[in-house]
C-alpha cells in the first residue's frame, strides 16, 4: 500500500497534469480519476479520449486542460487508435533511439458507454493482441454525454432517460470480461480510494501489454444527487459491496484491504444506505433491491470462488 | 540511424506479381513504419504480404498491427500517423464502408494515410469483383482518390501518393483504387526500384518531431481534435481542407514530372493521360483498368479511319475540373465511362455526373454522352469497347444520342431483362 507520505515525496504526484479551468461539473469522480491517474503516469503519457463527457470537459477548442499529449477520438476507437499511437512510439524508438518515444505510455479514458458498449469490440481486439497500452474505463453508469442514456454499465433498477422505470437488466461485468482475456492487468478502482488508483496505474505503467482499468465515477447530475456527496457515494459502493476493489495480475486475483472483510456477508454495509441517497434509485421496487441483492451476493461468491482456488 | 540497426534493402528488379503484391513492395519501397490491417477479399494477398515481410525481417522497424476490424484498422492508421510515422492500409468494398467514421477522422486531423483499395461491388447481393461504387461513394471524406490501370502503375501511384500526400501545403490522406481481381489477383511484370533511389524520390518522412501540426509529443504537449463551438474556425477548418485538395493539383504534375525524371515511367500529367487525342474527334474518358483495354479499341478503331482517342482519368479527388475542360473543349463528342454508380445523380454515374458540373457554361464543349459499365465485375469485352466507340463516332455523325438511354445514360453490355 502506498502512503500518502509516499505519494507526496513523488515530484510528479505532487503536480497536477489534468490543470484547473477544465469544465467537469462540480463533484465530477471523472475528474478524480483522471486527475490521480495522471498523478502516477506523469507527463510522458499520451492520453486518448473517444467521445463522452470527457471530450468536452477537457476543453472547447482554444482551451484545453490536459498538460500533457491528448486527443479525442471518435466514440469507437478508443482502443484502436491507441494502438496505433503505442505502436507509432515502437516505430518511431527504432528509427530515432534513446529519446523519449521509448519512455511513453499510451492511456485511454472512456466512458462506460465507450467502453461496455460501442467500444467493446476495439477493446478486445486490443486485449487479445496485448497491445501495450492502459485503457480505463471510468464508469459513471450511464450516456452522461448525450443527456443520461442507459448503458450496459447501467445497473439494474437504475433511472436513465431511457429506462425510466428503472434498468431491466445487470449491470455488464467488464472487467471479468477483460480478465478473460487473460491479459496482463486487470483492475477495479473507486475514487474514493485515490492512493488505490495512483499505486494501480503506477503498477500498470511498469507492466508490458494490455492493462484495464475500471474506476467507479459517480456523477451527481446523471445519478441525481448533491454533488458534495461524490466521495462518500463511492465509498458506500465499496462499503456495500456493490463495487469490489481488487486487481487481477497475470491471473492472480487480490482484494483491496477496503474489500477484503467484504468476503464476508455480513461485515458489508446495507445496500440501501448505497441507493437511497441517489434519485436515480426513487423508484425502485422491493423486487428490484432484493434482484440486486441476490446479485451482489452472486459476485462476491464467484471472488470467494476464485480465491479458494488460487490457494490450492 | 545507427549502424547497429538493419535497414531496409531493396535492388531494382522486375517481379512477376499480382497486383496486390505490387501494392505490398510500394509500401515496402516507401518504408511504412506502421501498417493496421484487416482481411477483405480481394484486398487479402496484400495484407499477407506484407505480413510476410515485416515477419521476415525486411522491414525493420515496421509495425504491423492485425487489428479486428476495418475500423479499427484506420483508427490505429489515424493514432500512429498523428504520432509521426508514415502509414499505409488496403480495404476493399465492406471494409471501406465500414471505416468510413475513421475516414473522415482522417482527413479532419490532417494525416498523410496512403491506403489501397482493390475495388468491389457494394453488396446486397454479395459481390466481390471490381466496381468503383466503393471508393467513389467515399467522396465527400476529403481524401484524395486515384485509380490505376496497370500492376506497374499501383506501385508507381502509391509512392507518389506519398510525394503528394505528405507535402506540408497538402497533408491529407488518400486511396490508391485499382480494379478487384482484374488486377488484384492477375499476375504481370512490374518493376521495383531500388531502395536508394526511391528514398531519393520520397526521403523518408516524417522527421523525429513529427508532422509540422500534430504530434504526440510530450515536449510539446498539445490537445488535438476539442469541440468548437459554430463561432469558432470549423468552417475555415474545412475550408482549408478544400483548399488543400485545389493545390494538389499542381503537387501532383510535379509528383508525377518528378517520377518520370526518376524513373522513367510517364503517367500523362499526373491527374489524367491522353490517349491518341491530339487529332481525335470524339473521346472517351475512362478510368481504371477498363482504361488499359480502352487503349486497344482505340487502335482498332482508328485502323477502320476514325479519329478517336482516350484519356485515362487518374484522379477523381481532386478533380481535374482544368483538364476535362480542355479535353470537352478538344473534341466533339465525348463518352465517359463509369465502373461505378450514383444513384439519384444527374447521371446515375458518378464521373459522367462530375464531368458535366466541370463543363457547365463553358461554351464550344463537346456532347457528353454518360455510360455506364462492367459493374460488379461484369467483363467489359474489346468488342464491347469498340463497339462503345463507335457508338460516339455516331452520335458525332448524325448529331443524335443513341435512342436506348436510361435516363440519359447508357448502360452498356446490360442483361436483357423484362
Ligand atoms: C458513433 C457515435 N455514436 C454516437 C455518438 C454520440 N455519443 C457521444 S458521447 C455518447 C455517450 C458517452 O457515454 P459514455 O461513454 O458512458 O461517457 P460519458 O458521457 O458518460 O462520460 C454518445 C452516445 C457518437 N459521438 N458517435
Ligand atoms: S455529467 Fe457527470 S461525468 Fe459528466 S462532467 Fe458532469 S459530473 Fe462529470
Ligand atoms: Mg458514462
Amino acid at each position: 500500500m502506498v502512503t500518502i507520505k509516499q505519494a507526496l515525496d513523488d515530484e510528479i504526484a505532487c503536480k497536477e497534469w489534468f490543470l484547473p479551468g477544465n469544465s467537469c461539473c462540480a463533484g465530477c469522480g471523472l475528474e478524480i480519476a483522471l486527475r490521480w491517474a495522471m498523478k502516477a503516469l506523469g507527463p510522458n503519457t499520451a492520453l486518448v479520449t473517444p467521445a463522452s463527457c470527457l471530450n468536452v470537459v477537457i476543453g472547447l477548442w482554444p482551451k484545453t486542460a490536459p498538460n500533457f499529449p491528448f486527443t479525442n477520438m471518435a466514440f469507437a476507437a478508443g482502443a484502436s487508435a491507441a494502438t496505433g499511437i503505442s505502436e507509432a512510439y515502437k516505430a518511431k524508438a527504432y528509427r530515432f533511439p534513446g529519446k523519449v518515444w521509448e519512455k511513453m505510455t499510451t492511456l485511454v479514458f472512456a466512458g462506460d458507454g465507450g467502453t461496455t458498449d460501442i467500444g467493446i469490440q476495439a477493446l478486445s481486439g486490443a486485449a487479445e493482441r496485448n497491445s501495450n497500452i492502459i485503457y480505463t474505463c471510468y464508469d459513471n453508469e450511464a450516456y452522461m454525454n448525450t443527456g443520461i442514456q442507459r448503458s450496459s454499465s447501467t445497473p439494474h433498477g437504475a433511472k436513465t432517460t431511457t429506462t425510466v422505470f428503472g434498468k431491466e437488466r445487470f449491470k455488464k461485468n467488464l472487467p471479468a470480461i477483460l480478465a478473460a482475456h487473460e491479459i496482463p492487468y486487470v483492475a477495479t478502482c473507486s475514487i474514493s480510494e485515490p492512493l488505490d488508483i495512483y499505486e494501480k496505474y503506477k503498477k500498470a505503467k511498469d507492466i508490458e501489454g494490455c492493462k484495464y482499468i475500471h474506476i467507479l465515477a459517480p456523477c451527481p447530475p446523471g445519478w441525481n444527487y448533491p454533488s458534495e456527496d461524490t466521495v462518500e457515494l463511492a465509498r458506500l459502493a465499496v462499503k456495500t459491496g456493490v463495487w469490489p476493489l481488487y486487481e487481477i495480475e497475470n491471473g492472480i486475483l487480490t482484494l483491496h484491504k477496503k474489500s477484503k472483510s467484504l468476503v464476508d456477508p455480513s461485515k458489508r454495509a446495507p445496500l440501501v444506505d448505497y441507493l437511497s441517497r441517489q434519485k436515480r434509485f426513487s423508484n425502485i421496487s422491493e423486487q428490484a433491491l432484493i434482484k440486486l441483492q441476490e446479485r451482489i451476493a452472486h459476485d462476491w461468491d464467484n471472488i470467494k470462488a476464485k480465491l479458494r482456488a488460487q490457494e490450492k | 540511424m545507427s549502424k547497429a540497426r538493419k535497414d531496409f534493402t531493396q535492388e531494382q528488379e522486375t517481379k512477376i506479381i499480382k497486383g496486390n503484391v505490387s501494392a505490398a513492395y510500394a509500401a515496402k519501397s516507401a518504408r511504412v513504419q506502421v501498417i493496421g490491417a484487416y482481411p477483405i477479399t480481394p484486398q487479402t494477398t496484400v495484407v499477407e504480404k506484407l505480413s510476410e515481410f515485416v515477419d521476415s525481417g525486411s522491414m525493420p522497424g515496421t509495425q504491423y498491427i492485425k487489428v479486428e476490424s476495418e475500423h479499427s484498422a484506420m483508427a490505429s492508421m489515424v493514432g500512429a500517423s498523428m504520432t509521426g510515422t508514415r502509414t499505409f492500409t488496403a480495404t476493399s468494398g465492406q471494409g471501406l464502408f465500414y471505416m468510413n467514421e475513421m475516414l473522415h477522422w482522417a482527413t479532419g486531423t490532417r494525416l498523410p494515410i496512403v491506403t489501397a483499395i482493390a475495388s468491389r461491388g457494394p453488396a446486397p447481393p454479395w459481390n466481390i469483383w471490381a466496381d468503383f461504387t466503393d471508393v467513389i461513394s467515399q467522396r465527400d471524406t476529403g481524401w484524395m482518390c486515384s485509380f490505376c490501370a496497370t500492376h506497374q502503375e499501383i506501385y508507381d501511384e502509391i509512392l507518389m501518393s506519398y510525394k503528394v500526400c505528405e507535402d506540408y501545403e497538402i497533408l491529407l490522406p488518400k486511396f490508391v483504387a485499382y480494379g478487384g481481381f482484374i488486377l488484384s489477383h492477375t499476375s504481370k511484370p512490374v518493376i521495383i526500384e531500388d531502395q536508394e533511389a526511391v528514398d531519393n524520390y520520397l526521403p523518408p518522412l516524417p522527421d523525429e518531431k513529427g508532422w509540422p501540426h500534430i504530434f504526440m509529443d510530450p515536449e510539446r504537449p498539445m490537445m488535438f481534435g476539442n469541440l468548437i463551438m459554430p463561432s469558432g474556425f470549423y468552417s475555415e477548418f474545412r475550408l482549408k481542407i478544400h483548399d488543400a485538395h485545389m493545390k494538389a493539383k499542381e503537387k501532383i504534375k510535379n509528383a508525377a514530372k518528378e517520377f518520370e525524371k526518376s524513373f522513367g515511367r510517364n503517367y500523362g500529367n499526373g491527374l489524367t493521360q491522353q490517349y491518341k487525342m491530339n487529332d481525335a474527334e470524339v473521346g472517351m474518358l475512362i478510368y481504371g483498368d477498363l482504361a488499359l483495354q480502352m487503349e486497344e479499341a482505340v487502335d482498332l478503331v482508328r485502323e477502320e479511319g476514325y479519329k478517336v482517342g482516350m484519356v485515362k482519368l487518374r484522379y477523381f479527388r481532386p478533380f481535374p475540373v482544368e483538364d476535362i475542360i480542355n479535353i470537352a473543349k478538344s473534341v466533339k463528342v465525348l463518352g465517359v465511362m463509369d465502373r461505378a454508380t450514383a444513384f439519384g445523380s444527374p447521371t446515375g454515374g458518378p464521373v459522367s455526373s462530375e464531368v458535366k458540373t466541370a463543363i457547365e457554361g463553358v461554351e464550344k464543349t463537346a456532347k457528353i454522352l454518360p455510360m455506364i459499365g462492367g459493374l460488379g465485375g461484369r467483363e467489359v469485352t474489346l468488342e464491347q469497347q469498340t463497339e462503345q466507340l463507335k457508338i460516339l463516332i455516331k452520335m458525332n455523325e448524325t448529331g443524335d444520342a443513341p435512342g436506348d438511354l436510361f435516363h440519359g445514360t447508357l448502360w452498356h453490355g446490360k442483361l436483357e431483362v423484362e
